[in-house]
């Protein structure tokens, strides 16, 4: 159908957006790649040198990496399991009738709209606090010793200040899916006696899997990054026992002013990066039509 | 009788419900709340919920400690800017991809996605460096192009999904008409396209205003958004939690409006269609 010179126009017509998101990828990632094998330092410029796999050595040689990996890992599957099980939850209460249901979609949805460092900072003071924190408060109401959160379980506060921005995601998307199924189809397995398990089962699960592999898909794209939440609450800290690969490159580059050791790093989340974007590009092309 | 216990399952529901929904809004509703507190009722124990001095005097403080409205007016000229920028190169890589779609398109759509999952600590090094050597850090136009080309493919697949959605019959009958190029883009597919871009619009605003990797790293001051202003409280001097709630809340209380206006679209928008 399409002539020539239509087929050209719809190239050109194509082309900005993809020339630029080619050279967004490639130019600072060819960058980072030749960083990784220099020795280079910001606080001794002039001193850049070639050294191989150096930088790479010693970052997978450094615990700091595997310490990160390890809570890189935790982070992207705590808030996964917490979301999709506690939005799977939601959405299945949110279907049911009831009275002022647009005013608690509204209520449910609104973390959604908060930027991080707003939701890091109110966790982290306001309720997280070991003096002045809601927490604290009620600790002490039933006569319970305050905890510091973010001194003693700095991962896990922070897994579940990022698992409330996300919650609302996943449940909005369950709930939409949710709102699809076939009404007959729920009500013929009511007329055979299905239980409300064997129905969530056989037939809401199967319904939702979709639904719910795209949240997988599109969180994990967002929480292999969580920066944001870890800088204004731990710094990563204490030691390295909330940092993150994103936060570890930071950190290694511009508060250690270290371009080559954080380059390797960079790289290897690239590669990691990749691994986890296969998997999912998989399931996605399977599920997407 | 039936009605009678469907009516109490309701109200069963909406309890609980309600509940629920309260619990998660409720970090929400207390940043509001202290944000009209006192410095020292802002910490009383036991908590005043309602009944304490209501003030406003942490709005003008927050304002006269660092220049608040040039932050708020940095986050809308970022957002709204790499927004429209995004949009104008997108519309028609979107259009053509939905309308002369090549044997390549999907793919092409795919690896759009794919540039998405590259994470930023790969590529944060050589921003910084380039945009240290070329002048560019702190500067609104620097953060507006990053910002631009990290929500690109978002752009380019909702908008697809929404052009896709145009019946081409139309396209067809217009032709018919002997309708041009020219008309046939103005005054047939326009109208119908306005919609798809408008949400396209509203969500990457959102996402844009809510950005906290590139703000955070390659804006310091000058052009700082509200992310990187809110940050600065992180080191906190002597009592501040009522200045940190109204400065949050003045962050957070314009994209809460814009959001609740857009939960519709939210979730095609941000499953990429796959979710209607």
């Amino acid at each position: 159908m399409a002539t020539r010179h239509q087929k050209t126009l719809a190239r050109l017509m194509v082309a900005p957006s993809v020339l630029l998101l080619l050279g967004w990828m490639i130019v600072p990632l060819a960058m980072t790649l030749w960083f990784s094998f220099q020795s280079y330092n910001l606080l001794s410029p002039g001193m850049e040198q070639f050294i191989g796999w150096t930088n790479y050595k010693y970052f997978l040689s450094d615990p700091a990496f595997w310490t990160a990996m390890q809570n890189t890992l935790l982070l992207v599957g705590g808030v996964l399991v917490i979301t999709v099980g506690g939005g799977i939850l939601l959405a299945l209460l949110l279907d049911q009738p009831m009275f002022g249901q647009g005013i608690v979609r509204i209520l449910v949805i609104a973390p959604f709209f908060i930027m991080p460092t707003v939701s890091a900072l109110v966790w982290k003071n306001m309720f997280m606090n070991p003096v002045n924190g809601l927490f604290a408060w009620l600790a002490k109401a039933v006569g319970a010793q305050p905890i510091d959160f973010l001194a003693q379980y700095p991962l896990m506060s922070i897994i579940l200040i990022v698992a409330w921005q996300w919650l609302p995601f996943a449940t909005l998307i369950l709930l939409t899916a949710l709102q699809s199924l076939d009404s007959e189809q729920m009500e013929a397995a009511e007329m055979d006696g299905a239980s409300a398990l064997s129905k969530f089962i056989h037939l809401i699960l199967p319904h939702l899997s979709r639904a719910i592999t795209v949240v997988i898909l599109i969180e994990t794209i967002f929480l292999l990054s969580v920066f944001a939440e870890i800088l204004v609450t731990t710094n990563g800290g204490p030691g390295y026992q909330s940092t993150n690969l994103t936060y570890l490159v930071f950190s290694q580059a511009l508060l250690q002013f270290d371009v080559g050791g954080a380059s390797a790093g960079g790289i290897i989340a690239v590669i990691l990066a990749n691994i986890v974007a296969i998997f999912l590009m998989r399931m996605i092309g399977k599920t997407l039509e | 009788m039936a009605r009678k216990i469907s009516d109490t399952r309701r109200w069963g529901f909406t309890i609980l419900a309600w509940g629920v929904a309260l619990l998660i809004f409720f970090p929400i509703l207390w940043t509001i709340l202290t944000s009209f507190k006192s410095e020292a009722d802002a910490i009383a124990s036991p908590p005043k919920f309602l009944f304490f001095d209501w003030t406003t005097q942490n709005y003008a403080e927050v304002q006269s400690r660092s220049p608040y409205f040039r932050h708020f007016m940095n986050s809308v000229i970022i957002s709204v800017g790499s927004t429209l920028l995004g949009l104008l190169i997108a519309i028609p890589a979107a259009w053509s991809m939905a309308f002369q779609p090549a044997k390549r398109t999907k793919d092409l759509l795919m690896w759009m996605l794919s540039t998405k999952m590259m994470p930023a600590a790969g590529v944060l090094i050589p921003m910084y460096l380039l945009f240290r050597s070329w002048g560019l850090l702190d500067t609104r136009m620097g953060i507006t192009v990053v910002l631009m080309l990290i929500n690109l493919p978002i752009i380019t697949w909702m908008l697809y999904t929404y052009f896709r959605e145009i019946p081409s019959e139309i396209l067809e009958a217009a032709r018919m008409d002997g309708a041009s190029l020219k008309n046939e883009i103005l005054h047939v597919l326009t109208p119908m396209a306005v919609p798809g871009i408008a949400s396209t619009l509203l969500l990457n605003v959102i996402l844009a205003w809510n950005e906290a990797f590139w703000t955070l790293n390659l804006t310091t001051s000058k052009a700082a958004p509200l992310t990187t202003f809110i940050a600065s409280y992180s080191s906190p001097e002597g009592l501040f939690y009522a200045k940190l709630s109204a400065a949050s809340t003045m962050a957070i209380a314009p994209i809460l409006i814009l959001g609740w206006f857009s939960q519709k679209q939210l979730v095609r928008g941000l499953t990429f269609g796959a979710v209607k």
